[in-house]
């Protein structure tokens, strides 16, 4: 009985190690239960009350949430923030990162670290930043003020916070992308007479597009989502700068129920939308990137 | 067409990569840039492309065709470039990889539809992937992607063809087949080609001529004959294949190789430049115990240990390994053959 042991051991280390690396079965339904336990309560439960609540009394009394003046001007207040801070910070993701990625120039870390500060700032700071600088009591306020032009409070302040803090989405999704792939391909086209532009929309574009969808679609999601930074620049002015969630935190404190889930609702589907738009982004990147490596081994 | 390079230099930040570089190549020649990594040849290499841009001194100038170019970015100097990693546009087919440079001309420049698939489709016959046009590069082997690199470059009809490493990332058996390959079809297109190349087999196979670079210099150039028989330094004796180094002294011309290997001149001998006796021979043979020997490959190579442990290696025919039917420990003389013995800066 002992030999047979020594001698299958020999002959199957690799089963052995697997036997070894792996938890009994009741300790694997456990930590597995837990997690389904966690995520139920935190992710599905939540999302569940969202629409049970804003359909509570019925379709029609949802959809009669969004026929209200004041929450159209939220969303319409909200699709322009995000419609000015995704392609402003496209552009700027872009070019940061093919700075960074392409060229060693003094300043090069700081400039990293600075892409950043949006994750590592409370969006509450943020927007009072704004405030403090634009606002009547601020350092640039009073000049504001004799020009007329209003920053916080108005639109304006909305959107300068929401492109403040998506700012890194885009960015941080393409430096660790560039860097990998290297400029050679880029000198390539450039030794073959290509110019700036052919070589940007012909090879560095179709090179980085699905890193930069994903950057997109994460700013995208968290532009429409910000309240912190927003709620703080806004001033609450029912039809006139209120965003879709601070619209959604108004109607929650008047009590308005089944508006505020419909409309929170809105928010939580885009989230849905945007993890399913994500996953294939993610799948479709994995693909590639297997199959480069693949053939290059 | 030629290729001129003056007395150029190179730092980065404070790294010298090349210093004070001059080089002549031909028309229609292959040239090989030979040297360790960090010896600057790939930096001498981008120069002459456009990529990098040499450091500004009076008399420092490229020149390609009997223009000067350095003025020029890389975009208007028409030089086929092929890397090390091929460099191919992963998201183009093997068509549009090599129509490439065709189709981003100006307009008034640029041929015909039909003119553009006739060249390409030329240049796929010339690589021999005629079949495989419209597959991915990722779908293709590394010899397979460097040969389409290669058309992609000659595709625009380039003054010179400049090659970084070509065959670097190729396992050893393609590296060998694609270098009699670009052997062949440079003897057919004649366009003046430069290699880099860190790989001493490669050069002395594939070029015409032989650059060889050491510490941001280039420390001798030759055909590759006069490289390897008369190196013109200890480094270029060493970087060419393996050395043995002896002490000892001159006398009317000959090396006499003194058992004390602590005085002396340093004297350096190939393996195949040394032989094996059984009996004490010459002059000052050398006492030798064998300690290795190793007969797969073209020739038999041995291990000894001198009198002071000092190793030697000695390259033979197999018929002489026979003949002398070596076992290990076998107590033997070692002596250097009359023809080449050098010492470190001149050849006896």
């Amino acid at each position: 009985m002992v030999d047979r042991t020594a001698i299958s051991r020999k002959l199957i280390p690799d089963m052995i190690q697997t036997a070894k690396t792996t938890e009994p079965a009741w300790m694997r339904t456990i930590l597995l239960g837990i997690a389904l336990l966690f995520l139920l309560c935190f992710l599905v439960l939540p999302l569940a009350a969202v629409f049970t609540e804003a359909l509570r009394r019925g379709f029609g009394a949802y959809l009669a949430s969004f026929r209200d003046a004041a929450a159209m001007s939220a969303i319409r207040l909200t699709l322009l923030a995000a419609g000015i801070a995704v392609p402003a910070n496209l552009v700027f993701g872009l070019a940061a990162s093919w700075g960074i990625a392409r060229f060693k120039f003094p300043g090069r870390n700081l400039l990293v670290t600075l892409i950043d500060l949006p994750f590592a700032v409370s969006p509450v700071i943020s927007g009072l930043i704004y405030v403090l600088l634009f606002g009547m009591q601020g350092a640039l306020g009073p000049w504001l003020a004799q020009h007329n032009i209003q920053i916080i409070f108005a639109v304006p302040g909305i959107v300068l916070a929401t492109v403040f803090v998506t700012f890194p989405f885009v960015a941080r999704e393409l430096i660790p992308l560039m860097q990998e792939q290297g400029s050679e391909e880029e000198e390539a086209a450039l030794l073959l007479g290509a110019s700036g532009w052919q070589t940007f929309w012909r090879v560095t574009l179709p090179n980085i597009k699905w890193g930069l969808l994903y950057g997109v679609i994460l700013c995208n999601a968290r532009a429409m989502g910000e309240f912190g930074a927003v709620s703080v620049v806004s001033g609450h002015i029912r039809g006139k700068t209120n965003t879709v969630p601070l619209h959604v935190e108004i109607l929650y404190n008047e009590y308005n129920f089944v508006g505020a889930f419909a409309v929170a609702s809105l928010l939580a589907l885009l989230a849905l939308l945007t993890l399913v738009i994500k996953s294939a982004l993610e799948w479709k990147i994995r693909a590639e990137a297997a199959l480069q490596v693949e053939e290059a081994a | 067409m030629s290729i001129e390079v003056r007395n150029v230099s190179k730092t980065f930040g404070g790294y010298v990569a090349l210093r004070n570089v001059s080089l002549c190549v031909g028309n229609g020649e292959l040239v090989a840039l030979l040297g360790p990594s960090g010896s600057g040849k790939t930096t001498l290499l981008r120069i002459i492309a456009g990529l990098e841009v040499p450091d500004a001194a009076d008399g420092s100038a490229v020149i390609v065709a009997g223009e000067e170019i350095s003025a020029r970015n890389a975009r208007e100097r028409r030089v086929g470039f092929v890397f090390q990693h091929y460099a191919l546009f992963r998201y183009m087919t093997v068509f549009e990889n090599i129509a490439f440079g065709l189709r981003v001309r100006p307009r008034e420049e640029r041929p015909a539809k039909a003119g553009i698939r006739e060249r390409v489709n030329r240049l796929l016959e010339l690589i021999q992937l005629d079949g495989l046009a419209h597959r991915y590069p990722a779908q293709l082997s590394g010899g397979q992607r460097q040969r389409v690199a290669l058309a992609r470059a000659l595709a625009i009809e380039p003054k010179v063809l400049l090659l970084d490493e070509p065959f670097g990332a190729l396992d050893a058996k393609v590296r060998q087949e694609l270098r009699r390959w670009l052997r062949r079809l440079h003897d057919e297109i004649h366009v003046t080609s430069v290699l880099v190349t860190h790989d001493q087999d490669e050069a002395l196979e594939v070029a015409d001529r032989i650059v060889v670079m050491n510490q941001a210099r280039i420390e001798q150039t030759g055909t590759p004959e006069e490289v390897f028989h008369n190196p013109a330094s200890q480094f270029v004796m060493e970087f060419l294949g393996h050395v043995n180094l002896f002490h000892g002294r001159v006398e009317s011309g000959k090396a006499v190789v003194s058992n004390d290997a602590s005085t002396g001149a340093p004297i350096f001998v190939r393996p195949f430049d040394l032989e094996i006796h059984r009996e004490a021979r010459g002059a000052a043979p050398m006492r030798a115990r064998v300690r290795r020997i190793q007969s797969a490959g073209p020739s038999a190579k041995v291990e000894l240990a001198g009198d002071n442990g000092q190793p030697i290696l000695v390259e033979m025919s197999h018929d002489r390994l026979r003949e002398l039917s070596l076992r290990r420990d076998d107590a033997v003389f070692v002596n250097p053959r009359e023809a080449k013995v050098f010492l470190d800066d001149y050849s006896i």
